[in-house]
């Protein structure tokens, strides 16, 4: 649903939710010098974190935040855990929300920088979100382009009740097949985290496959282009042969794109099947067993009835989870997001089921 | 009634129906840069000579990649495939009723950063293409090969042969150094539309950019299944950076893309605009609205899904009658036999579109 500019009356909802997209916010980096050694404050003190100079695109709206998501005390929208409770988890009565705090750990070219970074943000998360909300769990955050950092910090955070995935962003340095992120796909396998993979992210070069478009609607209106890729990597480079238990969940990404890159990639696999010999089985058969996926920004088409199709085409009524993306502008109402004509049993396990059982609540 | 029995059957009905067909897609292939000496001035003979220079290649159909080339099709030993205007014949036009067929020449001049060498290369291909092939066969029809790193260059390339009957289009790879919408490109739409000619976009390219958002993928399979996003950024640009708006007779056709995945992008694109369009305030209609004017798509490969019933649904999201084009795609292998290259089960008067109808409307110079 496109935002509403005045706070919604909330109507109470009878069926339980859990909300698999919230964001939690610095509201400056200087929150984290607590969780920072001496050497890397001072690091952040003389360069700060390096932005992607000369990829910006501006956004619509700052911080891309609902303008009605601003706290009264003027700090930015998601970093005031008071004003996230009345807005979201009060107003909506959401049972439990997961926290994807968005960093540019991912992207930093000072690695070690990065899994500093990650690590204060993980224990600035413990300290000021889970542990006085117990509605809230969060994403441990990873400097995924190293997997020794990566894979430290999920073993040091993973038995933590809190935390109950890894997340990453769609937009990385390399696609999320390739082998230098395997042993961080082992790590969290093996504690059983999920790895979320979230809208956002600039990547290592221009941010289509065809050089570095000009304007807002292009960057976020494309972002599905850079999921399409992860799925098909993932798939191809035979991660989920190596990792059988690894479980994927896709975040703010949409899913109508999802049918017809099964059906590509199964024809194509088909054909070129010798090239990836570690792909045993149909690409589609590892997606519908290997990824989640949240329903924030829902499909809109022109016809209920092709949102119905969408549904049959992709089958995977079990693996779709309903969120918020609070506080962003494109935030999904938890009454009006899904259609009206969808079946109750089945919107209750978007809802919720899906998510209880996935996360394992 | 066996399955073989029914596509040919199926395939019979339509010709005696009298619809002829148009092939929007059929591939002709320089079998080597010496071809072009002919066509190329000395000193860049000299230079490809000394350097040992093979001519580009993007590598979008590796030879011995299954897809490159359809099973069943027999080749002399010396013939790589489509490089042969006899065998294409027999292949391709006189299997269907073909009443033009579109060449889609996939040389990539593109990839050659001289772009002196890139637009002198580019003539020569076009030069070749009348000589082999359209001045020795009335049903074929042309695309020009330009060189669109260098949009000036380029839209010179069309000034010289943009009035030859033979050349309908201009090609455009999919993989580009700048999205399409971008202005840079505006010298090429200007001098396209001024010849009545369409911007076709296909498959492929080799701008020296990785061929995805995120980076290089490990295997051919990613870049093949990956193209479809390719086009996807393309389509974006295009729209929201006004190139519709900026040029009306614009005509756009999107080559060798897959065609199930346009609804879905249709669906996100018109919710993102929405949501943002305060920031392009000269893309007035939905996107889907400037879609459906000035794109168009062709057939082959479909990309099916598993299920007659599917497809029809997702022809049917497509809201629109008018946006496939009949392509077989030739010589590369996207169906099992020529018989199959035309889904099942669509109704008469949308076949008859897509066949031919569809295409003769697009194309200026079809009419």
């Amino acid at each position: 649903m496109v935002e509403t500019r005045t706070l919604e009356e909330p109507k109470r909802q009878k069926l339980p939710i859990i909300d698999c997209d919230v964001h939690n916010t610095l509201a400056s980096e200087r929150v984290l010098y607590p969780y920072l050694s001496k050497r890397w404050r001072r690091h952040h003190e003389m360069v700060g974190t390096p932005d992607r100079v000369g990829a910006y695109i501006p956004r619509a709206h700052l911080y891309g935040a609902r303008y009605d998501a601003w706290p009264p005390s003027g700090q930015r929208p998601g970093s005031e855990l008071d004003f996230l409770r009345e807005q979201l988890l009060d107003a909506w009565h959401i049972e439990y929300g997961i926290l994807n705090c968005l960093t540019p750990v991912c992207e930093m070219p000072n690695l070690a920088y990065a899994a500093a970074f990650a690590r204060a943000v993980n224990d600035w998360q413990i300290e000021n979100w889970l542990e006085p909300e117990p509605r809230l769990r969060a994403s441990i955050i990873v400097a995924c382009d190293d997997a020794a950092f990566a894979t430290a910090e999920i073993e040091r955070l993973a038995n933590h009740p809190g935390f109950v995935q890894v997340l990453l962003l769609a937009r990385t340095m390399e696609p999320l097949g390739r082998r230098k992120y395997w042993q961080m796909y082992e790590t969290a396998a093996k504690h059983n985290l999920p790895i979320g993979i979230h809208f956002t992210g600039v990547g290592a070069g221009p941010i289509t496959a065809v050089g570095r478009p000009s304007h807002y609607i292009e960057d976020h209106g494309g972002m599905t282009q850079a999921f399409q890729t992860q799925v098909t990597s993932l798939v191809c480079e035979g991660v989920f042969e190596h990792f059988p238990m690894l479980r994927v969940v896709l975040i703010e990404g949409g899913f109508a794109w999802l049918p017809p890159l099964m059906w590509r990639l199964d024809r194509a696999w088909k054909k070129l099947r010798e090239e990836v010999p570690d792909v045993k089985r149909l690409p589609s058969a590892y997606i519908r067993e290997h990824f989640w996926i949240t329903t924030q920004p829902i499909e809109e088409p022109p016809k209920q009835e092709y949102f119905h199709q969408l549904l049959a085409q992709l089958d995977v009524d079990e693996k779709l989870m309903f969120a918020t993306d609070y506080p962003h502008w494109d935030f999904d109402s938890p009454a009006h997001a899904l259609p009206k004509s969808l079946a109750p049993a089945l919107k209750q396990k978007i809802m919720a089921e899906n998510a209880r059982a996935f996360y394992r609540f | 009634m066996n399955r073989q029995t029914e596509t040919e059957n199926r395939r019979q009905g339509f010709v005696q129906a009298g619809l002829a067909v148009i092939d929007c897609d059929l591939h002709n292939r320089l079998p080597s840069l010496e071809m072009l000496y002919p066509y190329l001035p000395d000193y860049w003979c000299d230079y490809c000579e000394e350097s040992g220079f093979p001519g580009p290649d993007a590598n979008d159909y590796p030879s011995g990649v299954p897809l490159s080339i359809r099973p069943g099709l027999t080749l002399p030993s010396e013939n790589r495939p489509a490089s042969d205007l006899a065998l294409l014949r027999g292949h391709a036009l006189d299997v269907w009723d073909v009443e033009y067929g579109i060449l889609t020449c996939a040389y990539r001049v593109q990839s050659v950063h001289n772009e002196d060498l890139a637009a002198a290369l580019a003539s020569a291909v076009n030069d070749w293409q009348i000589e082999h092939w359209l001045d020795r066969e009335p049903r074929l029809r042309g695309s020009l090969i330009v060189p669109s790193q260098n949009p000036a260059l380029a839209a010179r390339e069309i000034e010289r042969l943009g009035g030859h009957p033979g050349f309908v289009q201009v090609m455009l790879p999919a993989r580009s150094q700048a999205p399409y919408g971008n202005r840079r490109y505006h010298p090429i739409y200007a001098a396209a539309v001024r010849h009545q000619l369409v911007v076709g976009i296909h498959y492929g390219g080799a701008p020296g950019l990785p061929p995805t958002s995120v980076g290089w993928p490990s295997t051919y399979l990613e870049e093949y299944v990956g193209m479809a996003q390719v086009f996807q950024a393309q389509v974006l640009s295009l729209v929201s950076e006004g190139a519709f708006d900026q040029f009306p007779d614009l005509r756009v056709v999107l080559i060798e893309t897959g065609v199930t995945w346009m609804p879905s992008l249709m669906w996100r694109f018109d919710k993102e605009w929405r949501g943002l369009r305060g920031l392009t305030p000269w893309v007035k209609q939905p996107p889907s609205a400037y879609i459906r004017q000035h794109v168009r798509m062709t057939l082959q490969p479909i990309d099916a899904p598993p299920t007659a019933a599917e497809l029809l649904q997702i022809v049917g999201q497509l809201d629109s009658e008018d946006l496939l084009m009949f392509s077989t795609d030739y010589p590369h292998w996207c169906f099992d036999s020529a018989e199959e290259a035309f889904p099942a089960g669509l109704p008469t008067s949308l076949a008859r579109r897509i066949l031919a109808e569809n295409a003769r409307e697009f194309y200026p110079k079809l009419r």
